[in-house]
């Protein structure tokens, strides 16, 4: 039997090894998963971002037991992401510590990942590892980012649904009308609900909420989503049906207080994606945003393959000596790069 | 990033609650470039087999400085066994008393280390022994 197929049929350890070939980029990773592609696109994709200790490995942990409650009983596999350290290249996951409920429960499949430098939020693997776990019948995947600041928002690019984890006494409602994480949000969480202050957030995410969608809701009607991607062809959506108006929840992630709604919503949310045709669009925007990225990076590799060590060595040289300046040293780079294949495929 | 990260998991199996020696090795290996899954105190040997698989993990750090390292070792090393993980180094720290050390290796247990080693050494043994299981 071959990995891929040892992956589809249930083996948790080729699951385990398959997902360490596709998160290192190896050859034979990249072979299983251009075998496991075709399997892909069923899975739920939820991701889960929010400031450092605002209890987001909590919230999935009760998410995850939640969701194994449901009639169908449901497969969960969960992506937990922490930094890489930008000195050592190593890090510490120590997002299981906060997983001890699920362990034990064979529906339940729990990785961690560094972030190996990718600032986003995710690592550059994240996307691919989800693809392992859709191809292998998980129903939902739980995408944990890195403690987020303001702008590590690649995780709207992956999910399908996404949980912005806010807590008490983190800032006024200026902070809340910031373009960035909070924007991003299709269901808002306020964590750790018993501390002071909670209701105060709850009334700031709710007033933003309020501001941002009424004008929408009343003129044009149109989806961010949909504006972000004009050249996609967009169903023919009902106004009134496509609007969703982010919910704002209270939660105890730890006593589990606030997540059976917390997974109505997801619920719900999953419903309106598929009934309004934002599933597929949504899909779409993912899968172009990869190979769009992928293409970044083959070129940026392919750049650096081809050009010559010396004329690097020599325009960086010019950059030091304050000669050149570092947008001209692009120019010259590139433009070596370009004639080079020029003359190569003319010949 | 031409080399493989190396993968570790770092747990405390048993009853013990003191994990300042399990925390102390963890931020020096990740000082030393490495991956490390830390899965707190508490620990079953299911637990740590499990976290080991899920996370294909190149090596195991144990902690246990409760005594019962005689009773825990052999189930961990039986379950890892049980679950095809047989090539996973399990490196063993903590009180572990001189007459003791040998049963452990006996076990299965890649190397033990007692109070004061200096973590740059384990960080080394553990280099050394992925390389070798690589090269196998």
């Amino acid at each position: 039997m071959s990995l891929s197929e040892s992956v589809r049929e249930g083996s948790r350890i080729a699951l385990s090894r398959v997902l360490s070939q596709v998160e290192n980029s190896t050859p034979a990773g990249k072979q299983v998963l251009d075998e496991l592609f075709p399997y892909t696109g069923k899975a739920h994709k939820i991701g889960i971002t929010g400031p450092p200790g605002s209890g987001k490995s909590t919230l999935v942990n009760a998410l995850a037991r939640q969701l194994r409650t449901l009639e169908n009983q449901p497969r969960v596999a969960i992506i937990a992401v922490d930094p890489t350290s930008p000195f050592s290249g190593g890090a510490i996951l120590g997002d299981r510590v906060r997983m001890l409920d699920l362990q034990g429960d064979p529906g339940i499949f729990i990785r961690s990942m560094a972030s190996r430098g990718a600032l986003g939020g995710l690592a550059t693997q994240t996307e691919a590892l989800s693809q392992v776990f859709d191809a292998a019948g998980y129903d939902f995947i739980l995408i944990e980012t890195v403690g987020a600041g303001q702008s590590e928002v690649d995780i709207v690019n992956l999910a399908h649904t996404t949980i912005v984890v806010d807590v008490p006494g983190l800032g006024d409602d200026i902070q809340s009308i910031k373009a960035g994480i909070l924007e991003i949000a299709d269901i808002l969480v306020v964590n750790k609900a018993d501390r002071p202050g909670a209701d105060q957030s709850l009334r700031y995410l709710k007033s933003m909420i309020e501001m941002g969608y009424r004008p929408l809701a009343s003129s044009a009607g149109k989806h961010r989503l949909a504006e972000a991607m004009p050249n996609l062809n967009m169903p023919e959506l009902d106004e009134q049906l496509s609007l969703w108006i982010p919910p704002v929840l209270k939660t105890i992630a730890r006593d589990s207080e606030g997540i059976e709604s917390l997974v109505g919503e997801v619920l719900k949310h999953q419903k309106f994606l598929k009934e309004t045709g934002r599933w597929q669009l949504k899909e779409a925007w993912t899968l172009r945003e990869i190979v769009r990225k992928r293409i970044e990076g083959s070129l940026v590799l392919d750049f650096f393959q081809q050009l010559p060590v010396a004329l690097l060595d020599k325009t960086m040289d010019d950059v030091i000596n304050r000669k050149v300046s570092p947008a001209s040293a692009v120019e010259i780079l590139l433009t070596y790069n370009r004639n080079r294949n020029q003359t190569h495929y003319s010949e | 990033m031409t080399e493989k990260q190396i993968r570790v998991l770092i747990a405390k199996p048993g009853l013990d609650g003191h994990d300042r020696g399990a925390k102390v090795i963890a931020r020096a290996l990740r000082d030393d470039g490495m991956e490390v899954i830390y899965t707190g105190l508490r620990q079953t040997p299911e637990m740590i087999s499990e976290a080991a698989l899920q996370e294909d993990v190149d090596v195991i750090g144990l902690s246990i400085l409760s005594g019962a390292h005689n009773a825990l070792i052999p189930q961990i090393m039986q379950k890892l066994k049980e679950n095809g993980q047989e090539n996973v180094l399990v490196f063993l720290g903590g009180i572990i008393p001189e007459d003791d050390i040998q049963g452990m290796l006996d076990a299965g247990i890649y190397k033990v280390y007692g109070p004061g080693t200096d973590t740059r050494q384990v960080s080394r043994d553990i280099r050394e022994a992925v390389s070798l299981k690589q090269a196998e």
